[in-house]
């Protein structure tokens, strides 16, 4: 049997009732990482010690018939999530020896729920950007065909889950790096609300954006992760005292007379066909189901991608000034270092970021700067605030908004590296949703005539997880779009 | 031209919370380089700040104090500049939004009251300092950071441009600490820099509405630099507007060695902090109640306290100000009022030989060995006439030295009064012996040597004679 394809609910079952023990389930992961991972390249670190030992720690909690959650479930976490004694870096050359002394929060909890650390995925560096890319080491492959990319920032995390190569992982989502890398590699990603999950430990990008979330071979996995990290946390202030309630309930609910909200500014001429198709077949598969369908409009949808890429920028670039070199990560070396400490910084920082991140801080730089504040970070504020009020609005009138997760399926290697405004519209559909603070799910919606996976997303109201995902397993279960697997 | 200056001060005081402001960590001054410190601190990546709430709380408190209006709704804001010893590449400030606004201190200058404005008081965290070989003696060219005061709480003070002379700035400073020691907020000790103060200043024409361009003096890092500094920078501006020169707008730092200003010229100064809110912190919300709960627990302030000591214990509006001045001189005043010394006297021992001592040896009255209650004791042994006021000073001295009562001092020394009419009749004799020829001359109307005979006789004595026998007992015998 392959226990590498098993889904966090069927290897709990299986532990849980001694059909097979942690170390066997970990050991058919590991054997398919070693088959596959030449050509997927999801991992940045693989920390196998550290796996057996957790693994052997949970099966002795599952023998004295003290089960948790994840107790011997191996997950895969992208590598900008801090791992206490495992190498996290970002994909960054300047953390590349970056060893934290602490845990972040998510992982902490995943811990106290007994799982293993398979390693540390791949990413766009500090999570900037929509393909993997921009990492500092190396670029992923899409399982699907392995000549395109997984999408970003999650990428590592994405394409590890969809080539079975851990049961499930953990990835951020910025401005879309859980959801378009899931829709790109076929997989589940869920980005909760923000303030849902705590963000400590979370190396930052984008502060009032950055969520950690799940990518699950399906939707059921995303609701049992979500209930293991989510929740206030005393070391995050902007974690959210919400109720956590247990997201698997709701799901095998009906999901009649909800209503769907269709964006009309989603659904735009000259968007991929296929895509289009493929959506609006779900959402006939929705109303099929019982939900009904009603055009709406996000009127300022026009100004995300523009706000954002200010926003964004701005809290990145701030954010990422401690890498200076003086205290830890990389510092350019004694003879390349300078002649004074101007010198270091600004070789430090030169040899150590890579093209994407010099140019978000120097945009994030520039529209920070006296006498453009007004003109870039206050408007892009501004717009954000009508952004928030376009989707409080559609929701007095619906339960959940529909929309693609990303304009195209994956694309090949290179294909818009050149172009960052081009990579940069990757996560039109996505941006609103960070800007708003609402939490999204991508679900698989179809395939591509190329055999690529298209991405469904829907979108909820603030702390509403359950309602987008007792849509998506209702639409889950009446179709066969998460059974496919890659044939790697 | 007669010029006047124009002052504002910026205030920077480190606040006596016993953990710093975003983490856990100690505040404690003075402990091995970065032993007080955790990934928060070091600003580590993925980390996080939580407030401290006990700094809103002295900020509050602060404000209250200094009648500001408490901002129900105030935040933080980044201040973004690269230096070894800010480890996140900003400090956590507050900018738009502070916490109080529009106070105002009293201040005493020439025997008239004049309030100076404060603008505003923020929190903020301090920054780690840098250590420099080169500056320290050593022989290599390394750098060091310690973080241990990373994070420490601090709050900026900021005033009005309202103080127009050095006068005025050090009396400011002077009340704006004993308020901040008065609340327990600060230590207010500007040599170990947990209080310190950056001026803004400026000159104009007597009668000139607008301001003049303004300099900035940092590093006034005493107290009693703060008029020399200000007095310095003043004539400077002045000399330069006589010679037909032009203020120019820059930081200029004070050389206490040198005793002036010098500019800091170059880039340091050219920031721009790029301020934007802290996406990491919710804003603050205070409510209503909270703030009347503290403004209920403040303690009697300096000036209350003075008005107070004026008219409940007879005190001369000078004795009250001095003695109020720090909060643990007009408790330890009160001491010994309440055991039943009585507060005049007790005032005159403790601003003259108390202060005298204490200066000597640099100490504060809270490290004082001698209490209240023994100062009474003595002041009751000079009521009954068993020691004299001269041989009291002796007592005080030693009672100060060993804290020990000054009744046992007294037995111990054999410093008890001689009252006693035969013994001092005895001195009497040998003095007026041994004197013959002051002897005629007084005889002969030379009054004024009275005074010697008496001085002659307590010397004699080791100055333990009843002062007033002596004097009777002289007059008598000699006319």
């Amino acid at each position: 049997m392959e226990l590498y394809r098993l889904s966090i609910s069927e290897a709990r079952e299986m532990l849980d009732k001694r059909k097979i023990t942690a170390k066997e389930l970990l050991d058919s992961i590991y054997q398919r990482i070693e088959a596959v991972e030449e050509r997927v390249k999801a991992f940045i670190t693989l920390s196998k010690e550290k796996a057996y030992e957790m693994s052997d720690a949970s099966q002795k909690q599952i023998d004295s018939g003290r089960s948790f959650p994840l107790a011997g479930i191996p997950l895969a976490i992208k590598d900008n999530m801090c791992t206490k004694g495992i190498r996290t870096t970002c994909s960054s050359k300047i953390l590349a020896n970056f060893i934290p002394p602490y845990e972040s929060t998510a992982t902490s909890r995943l811990i106290n729920n007994g799982y293993a650390l398979l390693g540390k995925t791949n990413l766009d560096e500090f999570a900037m950007g929509s393909s993997t890319e921009n990492s500092g080491f190396f670029t992923t492959r899409n399982p699907w065909d392995i000549e395109r990319i997984p999408g970003g920032s999650s990428g590592g995390s994405a394409a590890a889950v969809a080539a079975d190569e851990c049961i499930a992982a953990l990835g951020s989502d910025t401005g879309g790096s859980i959801r378009q890398p899931a829709a790109l590699c076929g997989v589940v990603g869920l980005k909760p609300t923000y303030g849902r999950v705590s963000r400590y430990g979370l190396v930052a990008f984008a502060s009032s954006l950055d969520q950690i979330g799940p990518i699950t071979k399906n939707v059921k996995d995303s609701a049992i992760l979500l209930n293991v990290i989510s929740g206030k946390d005393p070391f995050d202030s902007t974690s959210a005292p919400a109720a956590v309630p247990d997201f698997t309930k709701v799901l095998g609910n009906e999901i009649k007379g909800l209503k769907i909200g269709i964006p009309k500014e989603y659904f735009i001429k000259g968007m991929d066909r296929e895509i289009e198709e493929s959506v609006k077949t779900a959402i006939k598969k929705l109303e099929s189901l019982g939900a009904i369908p009603v055009e709406i409009s996000l009127p300022h949808t026009g100004y995300a991608v523009a706000a954002y890429y200010v926003l964004a920028t701005s809290e990145a670039s701030s954010n990422l000034a401690r890498y200076d070199g003086v205290k830890y990560g990389f510092r350019a070396s004694a003879l390349g270092g300078g002649k004074d400490l101007m010198e270091m910084y600004m070789n430090t920082r030169a040899q150590g970021f890579g093209a994407e991140v010099k140019r978000r801080i120097m945009l994030g730089t520039y529209a920070l700067s006296s006498g453009y504040y007004d003109a870039y970070y206050k408007k892009a504020q501004q717009a954000r605030t009508l952004i928030k009020a376009d989707f409080e609005k559609a929701f007095n009138s619906v339960d959940m908004i529909v929309t693609p997760t990303s304009p195209t399926a994956a694309f090949k290697s290179g294909e818009k590296t050149d172009d960052p405004l081009q990579m940069y519209l990757s996560d039109i559909f996505t941006i609103s949703v960070n800007l708003a603070g609402i939490p999204a799910i991508s679900i698989p919606c179809g395939f591509t005539s190329n055999n690529l996976p298209i991405g469904l997303q829907i979108i909820g109201r603030h702390f509403d997880e359950e309602t987008i995902l007792k849509a998506a397993y209702a639409y889950e279960q009446s179709t066969n779009w998460h059974k496919r697997k890659p044939n790697l | 031209m007669k010029y006047e200056a124009v002052i504002g001060l910026e205030v920077h005081a480190q606040m006596l919370t016993d953990s710093k402001i975003f983490c856990g960590c100690s505040t404690r001054f003075g402990s091995e380089p970065n032993t007080q410190t955790c990934p928060v601190c070091i600003g580590m990546p993925g980390v996080l700040p939580v407030l401290n709430k006990k700094a809103i709380e002295f900020a509050a408190k602060t404000g209250l104090a200094t009648d500001c209006k408490i901002s129900s709704y105030s935040r933080f804001a980044r201040k973004n500049y690269f230096y070894p010893d800010l480890p996140k590449g900003y400090q956590i400030s507050q900018y738009e939004l502070p916490i109080c606004e529009h106070g105002f201190i009293e201040i005493v200058v020439d025997s008239e009251i004049k309030r100076i404005g404060i603008t505003r008081i923020h929190m903020e965290e301090d920054a780690g300092k840098n250590i420099h070989e080169s500056a320290s003696g050593g022989a290599g060219n390394h750098s060091f950071v310690d973080l241990n005061r990373a994070g420490v709480p601090l709050m900026e003070i900021v005033s009005e441009p309202d103080i127009r002379s050095p006068k005025e700035a050090a009396e400011y400073m002077k009340k704006l600490r004993a308020i901040l020691r008065y609340l327990g907020v600060c230590d207010g000790n500007m040599e170990q820099g947990s209080l310190r103060c950056d001026a803004n200043v400026s000159i104009r024409p007597v009668g000139q509405k607008e301001y003049g361009t303004r300099a900035e003096v940092k590093n006034i890092n005493s107290f009693k630099f703060v008029e020399k500094a200000l007095e310095y920078e003043i004539k400077r501006q002045i000399k330069v507007l006589e010679e037909g020169g032009k203020i120019i707008q820059e930081t200029r730092l004070w050389d206490s060695n040198k005793g002036i200003t010098e500019s800091m010229r170059g880039k340091e100064e050219a920031h721009d902090y790029r301020y934007f809110p802290e996406p990491d912190l919710v804003p603050i919300t205070v409510e209503q109640k909270w703030i009347d709960e503290i403004k209920a627990s403040l303690p009697e302030l300096p000036d209350a306290k003075s008005k107070r000591f004026a008219s409940e214990y007879g005190l001369p509006e000078d004795d009250a100000d001095l003695l109020t001045s720090e909060k643990a001189l007009a408790e330890w005043f009160e001491e010994a009022v309440k055991a039943g010394g009585h507060p005049k006297a007790a005032a005159n021992w403790m601003m003259g030989e108390l202060m005298r001592l204490l200066n000597e040896e640099n100490k504060f009255i809270e490290e004082c060995r001698l209490k209240p209650k023994q100062l009474v004791g003595m002041l009751k042994l000079m009521d009954k006439g068993t020691i004299s006021g001269k041989i009291a000073k002796v007592v005080f001295e030693e009672m100060y030295k060993t804290g020990k009562d000054a009744e046992s001092i007294v037995k111990e020394k054999g410093l008890v009064q001689i009252s006693d009419e035969g013994a001092i009749e005895k001195a009497v004799d040998e003095v007026i012996a041994k004197n013959p020829k002051e002897v005629e001359r007084f005889k002969a109307g030379d009054e004024k040597l009275l005074g010697f005979f008496v001085g002659q006789i307590m010397k004699f004595t080791k100055g333990k004679a009843n002062p007033r026998i002596v004097n009777e007992m002289v007059k008598k015998r000699l006319t």
